[in-house]
């Protein structure tokens, strides 16, 4: 990929972090002092869990060999040839005597022979990036030689970071895959009388742990057919038939923002941006796409299912809400969640004492004092170190957090609730928020803290320590 | 000799392999107060990370020099003096190891000039010990991305004989232990218990039983290990009775330490089953002039009876093994002891120690070609990492989880498979699995018998066209 056209990634006008620096949006990260993934790391995490193509990646083993099958991310069946990996995985010789670009024409050949896939993508990675494969000739000629769709996704690691390989990944599918097939007809058995069916996409859902089949009955009940879900439990079909959505949903804030824009911009899609988590924002998700579609019985029967679902699942919390009432709970996580799982943990009851913002735009932030308050703490640096300071400072009772701090916190001793994309809970939806609090419950409430925080009944030396008669 | 069969494909599906860098990390954690350092863009970096932390379930200190755009063309040495400084001024390790990958291996890093560089600029970090180690992706896999790293420990931390003043048997008592990556905490701590029942001191390099064998510290928090072989230990190496070498992978690494102490050594391919057990024990006992001590003769009585129990459900048994070259080692040892046989195996990538083993036929490759080979022969049972589970489903055979990664399996990163009772556990477990998965003799219905309240399959029925054979009974 060319470095104009990483800048030009980098500058995402619909981003509010977006700066004007003559080196893009993205500070340089440190060495010796960064953690996270590169582009190629964001690029897979996007695209990967289109379940019905043959994601290859080209390169030495370190790539796809370290991290095949390792996302929460579910299909509903069919072809999961997304669950395997792929891989050229390189040689010294491949690398030293340039047979790589020939290796990775014959790997598509071996991919499109055993599993005869609608599309295959090929991610090119570090290494063939910096020997100078031309991954696009070489896609190009697959294409016509195997007369199957093969899609280069150039986002090699050292491109910048996770989030630009998103951007990369999503721009792909706009440019090369959106609007290449219509949507297939409606079944006759989904028609259903008096409601009228109108199309929309999710842009950067991901079906962690399969929770967005909590919130999919609600969008059929409503006559809303999602042609799309890029990329949870995709298939590639879908993408292709993206641009004839009337309303988009931007699911985690950043990620994909520039898919959103540029659906906009080319098919005058009109999109929000909204969250899954808690009951405010669920039912708001609902809202928004009636509103963006504006039929006033579509608005009539969101409105009236909304109510149905959030009495019926403020009963079913009543229980819970007693259980989890004044618990304090330290948030660490990123953009969209920052605010969407404040307002789902206070809908149980709970006191978010502080919550992460390092990747926060300002009307996340904006959002984030509307729920907590003007002097809501907002984390910036998200160390070990200070997380661990804050929870002290704060008095928290736990950490919410990603699967990158689960082993902080509890070598801390910490009750902890994974958020992100690791996480093995679907906490999505209305019925998303009953697992959420099961799982707070079964952190916060285990016997195990006592016997964990407390000391042995010996000291250093192993004498045993005279305990008072209690 | 195995016949060994090379990868002939140009698409590798469903890898085995791990990374040589993600080996060569796992190395420098088995150090105490270490800290590893990928050269390479930050996804190296997190994905090994994501592997290990997954794998042991444990917080797993790892750094990167962020290679970027411009350091990808430019050169990182920059980047790479940056990490070290950085590292040093945060959080003061005794150790950092620094490992290549394929991107700073492509770029044509040398390390090992930084590093002096680095030695020159910053005097005031002379107390931390660094150690270069080029590991390129596109070579090996994580068991020879460990062997190196052990070799640039010894080649960078252990003295010459003459120069240091070492004397092999000065400290009598104190045997040196080398192990390879395919022995888990379980077994490195299994491996000193039995080593100091002869009261024998052993120093192991590396000691992942001290860092990565999952405890409570009291600490609630640190940047770099808080256990492992203490760097202090690595002086000593010249001054010991003899070293113990467990694991073929280790060879080049045992050389080398034996070049440089003249200290003599004791090879073993691998420690699982009685035979390899028995000669550890006896090699013990003529080091320490110790009879084998009661405890460790109980187990083998132990170890003994569990053949006997299990034997039925192990001779003949069919097992497909995929893995790192030395774990297959180790299970075609175990398994050959009690009449199994490996019908199938794959390794990552070739190794010397394939051509000892007694294995028909062993292929270099991934998963898929494993579960072709296994599908062929029939295979009962599969011996795998966790991404085997998927093979197994295919194949319909149970599955027993080795090796990395094992995303799935609390307390598979630390079970012991070594010694006496090691084998016994992993007998019991093979038996286990082989007693929920048999299949008896599929129920045969007469065709004279057409009584409607039983849904057995039917046997072929008059005047239809199916093949005679079609409807009988089921003898493999």
């Amino acid at each position: 990929m060319k470095a104009q056209d990483i800048k030009a990634l980098l500058d995402e006008p619909a981003c509010a972090h977006n700066t004007h620096k003559p080196k893009g949006g993205c500070t340089r990260p440190k060495p010796g002092a960064t953690a996270g993934g590169c582009a190629f790391d964001g690029a897979q995490i996007a695209l990967l869990p289109v379940a019905d193509v043959a994601h290859i990646v080209h390169g030495p083993i370190a790539c796809a060999g370290n991290t095949w099958d390792n996302r929460g991310t579910l299909s509903s069946g069919g072809p999961d040839l997304f669950r395997l990996g792929m891989t050229t995985d390189l040689t010294e010789q491949d690398v030293i005597m340039g047979r790589s670009e020939k290796r990775l024409f014959h790997a598509i050949r071996q991919a499109v022979e055993a599993h005869r896939p609608p599309a295959v993508f090929v991610y090119n990675t570090c290494v063939t990036a910096l020997i100078g494969d031309d991954v696009d000739a070489v896609c190009k000629a697959a294409q016509e030689r195997f007369e199957v769709p093969v899609v280069h996704v150039d986002a090699a690691g050292f491109y910048g970071s996770k989030n630009l390989g998103n951007r990369i990944a999503g721009e792909t599918m706009v440019k090369k895959v959106v609007g290449t097939r219509e949507p297939d007809p409606i079944p006759d058995s989904a028609v259903r009388p008096g409601i009228r069916v109108h199309q929309v996409n999710l842009i950067a859902e991901y079906n962690i742990a399969g929770e967005f089949w909590h919130v999919l009955p609600l969008f059929d009940e409503l006559g809303l057919r999602i042609l799309c879900t890029l990329s949870g439990d995709a298939r590639f079909h879908q993408i292709q038939s993206m641009h004839r959505s009337q309303a988009n949903m931007l699911v985690c804030s950043k990620a994909m923002i520039n898919v959103a824009r540029k659906l906009e911009e080319r098919y005058g899609t009109p999109w929000f941006e909204g969250s899954f988590y808690g009951v405010q924002d669920m039912s708001q998700a609902l809202r928004d796409f009636a509103c963006l579609i504006d039929d006033p019985d579509l608005t009539r029967r969101t409105e009236d299912l909304i109510a149905r679902e959030e009495s019926r699942i403020d009963a079913a919390l009543a229980p819970w809400r007693d259980r989890l009432r004044g618990k304090r709970v330290l948030l660490y996580t990123g953009g969209v969640k920052s605010w969407s799982v404040v307002s789902a943990l206070q809908d149980l009851g709970m006191t978010v004492v502080a919550t992460g913002t390092r990747k926060s735009t300002d009307a996340d932030k904006a959002r984030i004092r509307q729920l907590m308050g003007e002097d809501a703490v907002m984390i910036e640096d998200g160390s070990p170190a200070n997380l661990l300071r804050i929870y002290e400072e704060t008095q928290a009772d736990m950490l919410i957090a990603g699967g990158r701090n689960l082993y902080t916190a509890l070598k801390a001793r910490m009750p902890f609730l994974d958020i992100n994309q690791e996480r093995e809970h679907a906490y999505a939806g209305y019925e998303g928020m009953l697992e959420l609090a099961r799982q707070l419950a079964i952190t916060l409430e285990s016997p195990i803290w006592p016997r964990v925080r407390e000391p042995a009944p010996w000291d250093a030396d192993g004498m045993p320590v005279t305990v008072e008669v209690r | 000799m195995p016949e060994i069969l090379k990868r002939n494909k140009a698409l590798s599906v469903s890898p085995l392999k791990a990374s040589q860098p993600l080996g060569g990390a796992l190395a420098f954690l088995g150090m105490d107060r270490a800290m590893p350092m990928f050269h390479g863009a930050q996804g190296c970096t997190a994905f090994a990370k994501v592997f290990l932390v997954r794998h042991f379930r444990e917080p797993i200190p790892l750094q990167t020099t962020a290679m970027d755009q411009v350091s990808a063309v430019m050169g990182a040495d920059e980047a790479l003096l940056e990490g070290l400084a950085t590292i040093c001024n945060k959080s003061a390790p005794a150790l950092i190891g620094i490992v290549t990958t394929g991107l700073s291996e492509t770029e044509g890093a040398d390390i090992h000039r930084v590093v002096r560089e680095f030695r020159m600029q910053h005097p005031e970090f002379a107390q931390v010990a660094v150690v270069p180690v080029n590991t390129p992706d596109y070579c090996g896999s994580a068991e020879t991305g460990f062997a190196l790293a052990v070799t640039a420990l010894i080649d960078t931390l252990v003295p010459e004989a003459k120069a240091a003043g070492t004397v092999p048997g000065s400290r009598p008592r104190q045997l040196n232990v080398l192990v390879g990556s395919s022995l888990t905490p379980g077994d490195v701590d299994h491996l000193k218990e039995i080593i100091e029942a002869f009261d024998l001191e052993p120093v192991v390099l590396p000691d992942l039983s001290a860092s990565l064998d999952g405890h409570l510290d009291e600490a609630r928090l640190s940047a770099l290990t808080t256990g492992g072989t203490p760097l202090s230990a690595l002086a000593t190496l010249g001054n010991a009775q003899a070293t113990l070498v467990v694991g073929a992978s280790m060879a080049t690494a045992a050389d080398l330490l034996k070049a440089r102490t003249g200290v003599s050594d004791l090879r073993f391919d691998g420690l699982m089953g009685m035979d390899a057990t028995d000669e550890l024990l006896l090699a013990l006992s003529r080091l320490s002039g110790r009879p084998v001590p009661a405890r460790l003769r109980r187990q083998r009585a132990r170890l003994q009876d569990a053949m006997l129990d299990t034997h039925f459900m192990m001779g003949l048994a069919r097992i497909a093994v995929a893995g790192e070259a030395d774990l297959l080692a180790g299970f075609s040892a175990l398994l050959r002891e009690v009449g199994s046989e490996v019908v199938a195996a794959a390794v990552p990538v070739k190794a010397p120690v394939l051509d000892r083993l007694t294995v028909r036929t062993i292929k270099i490759g991934d998963l898929e070609d494993l579960e072709a080979m296994a599908r062929e022969q029939g295979a009962e049972l599969l011996i795998a990492n966790a991404h085997g589970v998927a093979s197994a489903q295919r194949l319909g055979i149970p599955l027993l989880r080795a090796g990395f990664p094992q995303y799935d399996w609390l307390g598979g990163f630390r079970r012991t498979w070594i010694g006496y009772a090691g084998a016994q556990q992993a007998l019991f477990d093979l038996a286990n699995l082989r007693v929920a998965s048999h299949h008896g003799v599929t129920p045969y219905r007469s065709i004279y018998d057409r009584s409607p309240d039983t849904d057995l399959p039917e046997g072929p029925r008059h005047g239809t066209s199916a093949s005679p054979a079609g409807g009988y009974a089921t003898c493999h």
